[in-house]
């Protein structure tokens, strides 16, 4: 039974090895078989270990399968395989085998048994993306993969220091509960909260996923922050500070997405609200809580990717991507924009569409646990969420004022990408049973009451009616080409600022202290010299140096004579 | 512009339409409101239209607040893309008082 022994990012990264050798229909077609070959594969394979070794002294285990791991499993499998699509009509080696192994990591990372390949495919997830960043091939892209590349890396080796120390601790790498009882939990915490855009720790993401390329943005999307909602989940379940840290995840990226240009950027910001939800969930940890955030993660790469795709879509064809260019493209783009809106939908979370399902199991659980406060805070961010990724997107890009811009709809290939993810999130959201049968626990939760629906109803469309208020009184913020700083401004402006400053200073007194030195010397220089010069002409400063340099030579000569003797 | 095609915003009764959609739909949900029996998992869904009160509330909030956000951090678009703009004018400054004074200094 090798076949069930092979872990499933083996696939991906020998398909990765064959893209490089094959042109063509034949490379789409491999590109096209290994998700879905992966996929059936993993439909059979049983719950339980199945690759295990001993590693100095360290049992490591790189393929373990249970109902979490393989619900993200089953979710990277879509988004590989929507995204493959999304991409076929590139002709760039560079992104199609970076996407593929950046796929395979993720798989990898999610069926690590063990902290150590845990971190190896940690590593391999920043490496194998910041190619698709680097794909745009401009000085502005370069720059942001650089900075991602380096957060990214070192929420890597903050992890790898993590591992040491639960390693010393524990006696022990198997990666499950870890809890924060000890210093490494702490920094797995961290290592983990960088990937998963914790505040202060998000603007990797929203620097980097803008500035990658159309279809790059759409793998970015899918897999780093779910491979983190992921680890979350496993080490960290029913741990209280995760609520808080999800909470301020869902509320702070809002306010940063209405005043945004970049739309894609936009969409950035909504990628950490939505994981906010999913981190609240873990954060309280009961059976509905994780059920709602791992189904919520599942339905978010479907529905982000769906908008990315439609954004990405938007940039192809006209090559703007500036809420302030775009406008009025519902003309020329029709199948581009209702795709678009049923991804807007979902991630509004409207009933019938998908992220009503997930994201509703979260808010109940938190109303059940008690946390009042939290759940109000969420309550805001969904009808924030509904304000800038479901009308804010579609409205500027597709609608608005005229932008004169003429475009089609895109490829082929492109749109059926879009409609695969449309008719999933329509699915789930009729028919969640099929998601919930997949969940780690079973709760018999019903999301289709009165109550839920006629509360979210009513939250969305007075949502809707503000932001039609807002604009008919004029009040609304209108789109302006601009930087909005956030925190990452600390990095890139105010911290290189102040190490010019410090260095500048540096210098200065360097300089200053050398001067005075070399006075210092000089005078001594010239007291000795001023001695010699009394007491002998040869030592003398007077003596000129010419004179010497002569004798010289003519000692030279002598020797020179001398041997042809 | 005779043939150009007409879409359908461009007629801005079609707008108006899906406006008074829009309100005609506020207006039912609200009514739905005292229809409906929900169950009531908290005490502040007692309060009346309670959630679509917060909904509105919360948006004009987050929108006027974001506005405000603007005033201290929005900068020009190439903010980051040059980033020594003034560092630069700063140091051919100090160029210029240098050889001014003719002080360049061996380890420059």
């Amino acid at each position: 039974m090798w076949m069930i022994e092979l872990p499933p990012f083996v696939p991906f990264f020998i398909g990765a090895l064959i893209l490089l050798f094959t042109r063509g229909m034949l490379r789409s077609a491999i590109m096209i078989a290994i998700p879905i070959v992966s996929a059936m594969h993993l439909m059979m394979v049983p719950e339980g270990i199945h690759l295990q070794f001993t590693f100095l002294e360290y049992q490591l285990t790189p393929y373990r399968v249970d109902k979490l791991s393989i619900m993200f499993a089953y979710i990277f499998h879509i988004a590989a395989f929507i995204g493959i699509i999304y991409s076929l009509h590139l002709r760039d080696t560079m992104q199609q085998v970076s996407a593929m192994l950046y796929a395979g990591s993720a798989l990898g990372a999610v069926f690590a048994g063990d902290l150590l390949t845990l971190f190896i495919f940690w590593e391999l997830l920043a490496f194998t993306s910041v190619f698709l960043i680097w794909a745009r091939r401009t000085q502005r892209s370069y720059d942001a993969g650089m900075r991602y590349l380096i957060i990214q890396v070192l929420s890597g080796v903050i992890l790898l220091v993590g591992t040491l120390f639960y390693a010393h601790e524990n006696s022990t790498l198997d990666f499950g509960y870890i809890g924060l009882d000890s210093v490494a939990g702490w920094l797995i915490l961290i290592a983990f909260g960088i990937k998963c855009a914790f505040p202060i720790a998000h603007n990797w993401l929203t620097d980097a996923y803008p500035e990658a390329t159309v279809t790059g943005t759409v793998f970015l999307s899918a897999f780093t922050t779910k491979v983190a909602v992921y680890s979350l989940a496993r080490a960290y379940p029913g741990t209280e500070i995760l609520i808080y840290i999800g909470a301020a995840m869902t509320c702070f990226p809002i306010f940063f997405a209405v005043i945004e240009n970049d739309l894609r950027r936009v969409l950035a910001y909504s990628l950490i609200n939505q994981v906010g939800f999913m981190v609240v969930g873990i954060g309280i940890g009961t059976a509905l809580a994780i059920n709602g955030a791992v189904s919520h993660a599942f339905n978010d790469v479907i529905f982000k990717g769906l908008l990315f795709m439609s954004m990405g879509a938007v940039l192809q064809m006209t090559g703007r991507m500036n809420g302030s260019d775009l406008g009025g493209l519902y003309k020329t783009m029709p199948k581009t924009t209702i795709l678009c809106i049923v991804g807007a939908a979902s991630i509004s979370a409207f009933p019938l569409f998908s992220g009503f399902v997930s994201k509703s199991m979260v808010m109940s659980a938190a109303l059940e646990e008690g946390y009042d406060w939290i759940w109000l805070m969420l309550l805001f961010a969904s009808a924030g969420v509904f304000h800038h990724a479901g009308i804010k997107i579609p409205y500027f890009a597709f609608f608005a004022h005229d932008s004169g811009l003429k475009a089609n709809d895109p490829p082929n290939n492109m749109l059926l990408a879009m409609t695969i993810s449309a008719a999933l999130c329509i699915a789930i959201g009729i028919y969640p049973q099929a998601l919930y049968s997949l969940l780690p626990y079973d709760t018999g939760y019903n999301p289709y009451d009165a109550t839920h629906v006629l509360a979210q109803t009513q939250l969305l469309f007075f949502s809707a009616l503000a932001f039609v208020w807002l604009n008919l009184k004029g009040l609304y913020p209108p789109e302006l080409r601009s930087t909005n700083l956030d925190f990452d401004w600390i990095y890139r402006r105010a911290m290189p600022h102040a190490l010019q400053q410090l260095f500048s200073v540096i210098w200065q007194a360097n300089r200053s202290l050398r001067d005075a030195l070399k006075l210092r010397l000089n005078l001594y220089l010239s007291y000795f010299s001023g001695k010699n010069d009394r007491l002998s002409i040869l030592l003398s400063r007077n003596y000129p140096s010419g004179s010497m340099v002569m004798w010289v030579a003519v000692i030279l000569a002598t020797y020179l004579l001398l041997s042809f003797i | 512009m005779k043939n150009e095609k007409k879409y359908l915003f461009d007629n801005p009764k079609n707008v108006k339409r899906l406006l008074y959609i829009l309100y005609a739909c506020c207006l039912l949900l609200v009514v739905l409101d005292f229809i409906i029996h929900r169950h009531i998992m908290h005490e502040w869904e007692k309060l009346w239209v309670f959630y679509p009160i917060y909904g509105f509330v919360g948006c004009v909030v987050l929108v006027v607040i974001a506005t405000w956000m603007r005033t201290f951090l929005m900068r020009s678009e190439d903010y980051y893309d040059n980033p020594t703009n003034k560092d630069v004018d700063n140091i051919s400054s100090d160029n210029k008082m240098l050889n001014k004074k003719g002080q360049h200094h061996v380890d420059d």
